[in-house]
């Protein structure tokens, strides 16, 4: 792990790269990065995150700047901005129920092809997907997610890169840690080695590639 | 009592001690306030947190702690939280006991159709469809009617959140099961009388046998017309 200014950090990430973005609702997702991306204009790019925000929040930033191509995602229904792009066709939105993107971008991290999920049979959802039988039970084949960057957010990093978080800021930021090729952490808190106990770190260091130095 | 209020008092006579339990928004979240007395239920937010408590004090609100809105809320004394693979493996792992969803319409079947009005409104499934397929009961909390149309109908115009069937239908007419994939009348809520319900729902209606039998013996005092028996109307 090295630390990283904010702007170095960005400045990495090329024009139509893939992104997974942490957080639920603007919660968890590191807004600091999200600004310097606005900032950089950094464009064409695909991101993949559990929804859209809302404008003015986490990465409905991203769509008010108009800096997204496509967008894989469970919700985008508190982002009207969202939509009109999607109806405008500027922007191409994947929607995936919640508990399977979990996976599969949790199959992204883990070394797994993809996952068998019985959400979605007989919806929309399946649409195009292969359906697998189990004893008996009907799956969908829903292929493994990974993206060139992961922009996580902790609320506890220590000098390694050992990460903890925070309440209902964790929600996707530990998946993603482990499922994108460069991860980049903004962390609340930066805390000397041994301040995290070892059964509380979620995301041991060796995953997280650079911290975003304070200040 | 308004409508959105007699729904949710009605599903929260389902909780039982010790029952996982994750609330929808809307009308579903009015449910966490008429749990019974003396029963205690884990609500989980999908965000990741079981032990959802109430909306902190004013200047106590703290942006880590939300419902799956992003509204702040607060964590009730033995709460837990977790990531989003976790928190949908409880959903769809057999381990969510309940959960109360918002509908646009119902068959008569029971599948739900509750994520998206094409070319209209299309805000995305988030947590629906694996909460209807995961859940070991699914109890929808909706209006009867929509602008003067049934929302239980024959056949949903809409996509459907899950082909699984949901267990119960509460609304501020009546309470529908789908014993053997068919709408069945279970109750009318208090003042409403099956002729209503019939009247207001699309979808063909069975009248419960229980329900049939308790208007027949008020019919025998005179207090209610007798309707057809246990047959589909």
């Amino acid at each position: 792990m090295r630390t990283i200014d904010l702007q170095d950090a960005v400045s990495m990430i090329p024009a139509g790269a893939t992104l997974m973005v942490g957080g639920f609702m603007g919660v968890g997702t590191p807004e600091p990065l999200v600004d310097e991306l606005v900032r950089q204009q950094k464009g064409d790019l695909t991101v993949i995150a559990n929804d859209t925000a809302a404008p003015g929040t986490g990465i409905g930033k991203l769509i008010t700047a108009k800096l997204l191509r496509r967008v894989i995602v469970s919700h985008i229904g508190l982002n009207p901005e969202t939509q009109q792009q999607m109806l405008a066709g500027s922007l191409q939105v994947d929607l995936v129920p919640q508990g399977t993107l979990a996976e599969r971008i949790r199959a992204g991290g883990f070394g797994l092809g993809g996952i068998l999920t019985a959400t979605g049979i007989g919806t929309v959802a399946e649409e195009g997907k292969q359906k697998i039988a189990v004893d008996g039970r009907d799956y969908l084949l829903e292929p493994a997610l990974r993206a060139d960057f992961a922009l996580v957010h902790a609320f506890i990093a220590d000098y390694l890169g050992n990460l903890s978080y925070v309440l209902t800021a964790r929600n996707f930021n530990p998946l993603m840690a482990m499922a994108a090729d460069i991860v980049i952490v903004q962390a609340e808190n930066i805390v000397p080695i041994g301040v995290v106990s070892p059964d509380h770190v979620m995301t041991p260091a060796p995953v997280v590639d650079y911290l975003i130095a304070k200040g | 009592m308004d409508a959105q209020s007699l729904i949710a008092k009605r599903i929260a006579q389902e909780l039982r001690n010790g029952m996982l339990v994750n609330l929808g928004i809307g009308v579903p979240t009015l449910v966490a306030n008429f749990v019974p007395k003396n029963t205690h239920v884990f609500f989980q937010s999908e965000n990741g947190l079981i032990g959802t408590g109430p909306v902190p004090e004013p200047g106590m609100a703290l942006p880590w702690l939300t419902d799956a809105g992003g509204k702040p809320v607060t964590a009730l004394p033995g709460a837990s939280t977790f990531d989003s693979a976790m928190s949908f493996g409880l959903i769809r792992g057999g381990h969510l006991d309940l959960t109360v969803l918002g509908g646009l319409q119902v068959d008569q079947h029971g599948r739900l159709a509750n994520w998206m009005v094409p070319g209209k409104m299309v805000p995305g499934m988030g947590g629906a469809m694996d909460l209807v397929a995961g859940a070991k009961r699914v109890i929808v909390a909706m209006h009867h009617t929509a602008k003067g149309r049934s929302k239980i109908v024959r056949e949903c115009s809409l996509p459907l959140t899950s082909d699984r069937p949901v267990d119960l239908v509460v609304t501020e007419l009546a309470v529908i099961g789908f014993p053997d994939g068919r709408a069945t009348l279970l109750e009318t809520q208090n003042g409403v009388t099956v002729e209503e319900v019939v009247a207001a729902t699309e979808a063909e209606l069975t009248i419960s046998p229980e329900l049939s039998k308790s208007i027949t013996s008020m019919a025998a005092s005179g207090a209610v017309e007798t309707p057809s028996t246990g047959e589909a109307i």
